[in-house]
């Protein structure tokens, strides 16, 4: 193994420390927004400066491998990939943190015909396996496993686009419980923005992998090719 | 204890100053790389480790340079021992017309060994260390010119590990090599730091990149900046050597 094989390994293992950890991070925000369970949401925020710490130290790594190896070929673009990769997983860190947060905020736990009726709780649980199963595609290199990512986001994009009439039609029979349900909508569209977090962390292992731009094409585009 | 230490070092070829003042102090196990344009004087100063610069006429040195705690110009100096610790690789591949096995078991042979089997045996480890073995050991009795440039340039590298030295010094070792056996030889300097203490003179800055820890860069007998080669080839504190690494130099 070369000594650039040996910096790249390092690279992807941080990478993969640092996603599990976001990852934990969102299924810990699951748990404290269905049970409101306030000191979770508060561990999550403070772990959120783990999660900076790991994106300063990706930054440093990738500075050091562009300087002192000038990776070319694959090896360029793995580190490309990495480098954006970090980006994403932060902002989806932050997302999360945002989720906290509104849980901080809540003072009843969400009316269960609410989450029924949003599919919030679905919504959850396809974001998290999105972020699992990006993670499992960088870690085996698999874009067969990247792809499928794709496809799940569909579901986040069907149930976000819906929310605003649910919502609307709900707070309209239920007018005490105006407040928990915007931030439940408000925590709908932080899930779909994780949705595209997770998509882009797709496009750019495609990319490395198999040198193929996956960016602004279409999502039919996108699984076929 | 650093392992090599020089303290205050000035050299001239005549009346000409080609070091001036310099302090650098190289820790055990670790690869420094020496850059700089041509001129500047990191090769007289690489050979100021070996004392090759005394074969030159009419020169001048002042300070110290400090081996393992000991000041190789000091009184009282064997100059053959010092160069059995410090081996040394050359820009070109340099094996003498012997035969394989006989370029690697030169140096023992010249110091006094006469034991075949410690011979063959310090021969065998040496071209291992500098995995060439799968390439030769069917043609030890072969002349070392007909290897290729890169297997001479690690024929010689092993010549010089025979004798067991601690320190080496390699003065462009790959700039004479295709870029196959330049990676080969770079690999070999990752590999042998866990054994020697190298320091290597190199035109090629991606390759100071890539093999050292540290980073020296000379301009004009001086030594601008002596840092991590981290540090070095991301954030410079000089912008001398911010010019010259990113080739904006003049």
């Amino acid at each position: 193994m070369t000594h650039l094989d040996i910096e790249l390994q390092h690279l992807k293992a941080e990478t993969i420390k640092m996603w599990t950890l976001v990852n934990l991070q969102l299924s810990k925000g699951k748990i404290a927004l269905l049970k409101l369970d306030k000191d979770l949401a508060r561990e999550v925020i403070l772990s959120e400066r783990r999660v900076n710490a790991y994106e300063l130290k990706l930054d440093r790594d990738c500075e050091n491998i562009f300087a002192l190896f000038n990776p070319v070929a694959v090896d360029l673009r793995f580190v490309l990939a990495v480098l954006k990769i970090n980006n994403n997983l932060e902002r989806t860190g932050d997302i999360v943190e945002g989720i906290a947060k509104f849980v901080l905020n809540v003072d009843h736990t969400f009316d269960k015909q609410l989450l029924e009726i949003t599919r919030a709780v679905e919504m959850y649980e396809a974001a998290n396996n999105m972020m699992e199963h990006v993670l499992e595609a960088f870690d085996k290199e698999d874009t067969s496993i990247a792809r499928k990512v794709f496809q799940q986001d569909e579901l986040l994009d069907d149930i976000n686009i819906k929310a605003n009439k649910i919502v609307a039609d709900y707070v309209r029979t239920h007018p005490d419980n105006i407040e928990p349900a915007l931030y439940l909508l408000s925590i709908i569209r932080k899930l779909e923005r994780i949705g595209d977090q997770a998509k882009n962390m797709a496009e750019e292992i495609i990319f490395y992998i198999e040198a193929k731009v996956l960016k602004h094409r279409s999502k039919v585009e996108k699984t076929k090719e | 204890m650093y392992k090599i230490e020089s303290k205050n070092v000035d050299f001239y070829y005549g009346p000409s100053q080609a070091l001036k003042n310099i302090n650098i102090a190289i820790r055990s196990n670790t690869v420094t790389a020496l850059i700089g344009p041509s001129g500047c004087g990191k090769s007289t100063y690489l050979r100021l480790f070996n004392r090759m610069n005394d074969l030159i006429d009419d020169i001048k040195i002042s300070g110290q340079v400090m081996i393992d705690g000991e000041d190789i110009y000091g009184k009282g100096i064997n100059v053959d021992s010092l160069r059995k610790n410090v081996g040394m690789v050359f820009q070109k591949p340099n094996p003498f017309p012997k035969t394989i096995f006989e370029n690697v078991a030169y140096g023992l042979r010249v110091n006094g060994i006469k034991d075949k089997k410690f011979i063959e045996e310090r021969v065998e480890t040496s071209i291992k260390q500098v995995v060439l073995w799968d390439e030769v050991k069917d043609k030890l009795k072969k002349s070392a010119f007909e290897l290729s440039g890169g297997q001479q340039q690690r024929l010689c590298i092993a010549r010089a590990l025979a004798i067991q030295p601690s320190v080496i010094l390699m003065d462009e070792p790959t700039s004479a090599l295709d870029p196959i056996s330049t990676a080969k030889v770079e690999e070999l300097i990752y590999e042998l730091k866990a054994k020697y203490t190298i320091v290597i003179v190199t035109h090629n800055m991606q390759q100071a990149g890539r093999v050292s820890d540290r980073t020296a860069f000379f301009y004009l007998g001086e030594l601008v900046e002596y840092d991590e080669t981290k540090k070095l080839f991301t954030n410079p504190k000089q912008e001398r050597t911010q010019n010259y690494i990113t080739g904006r130099f003049g």
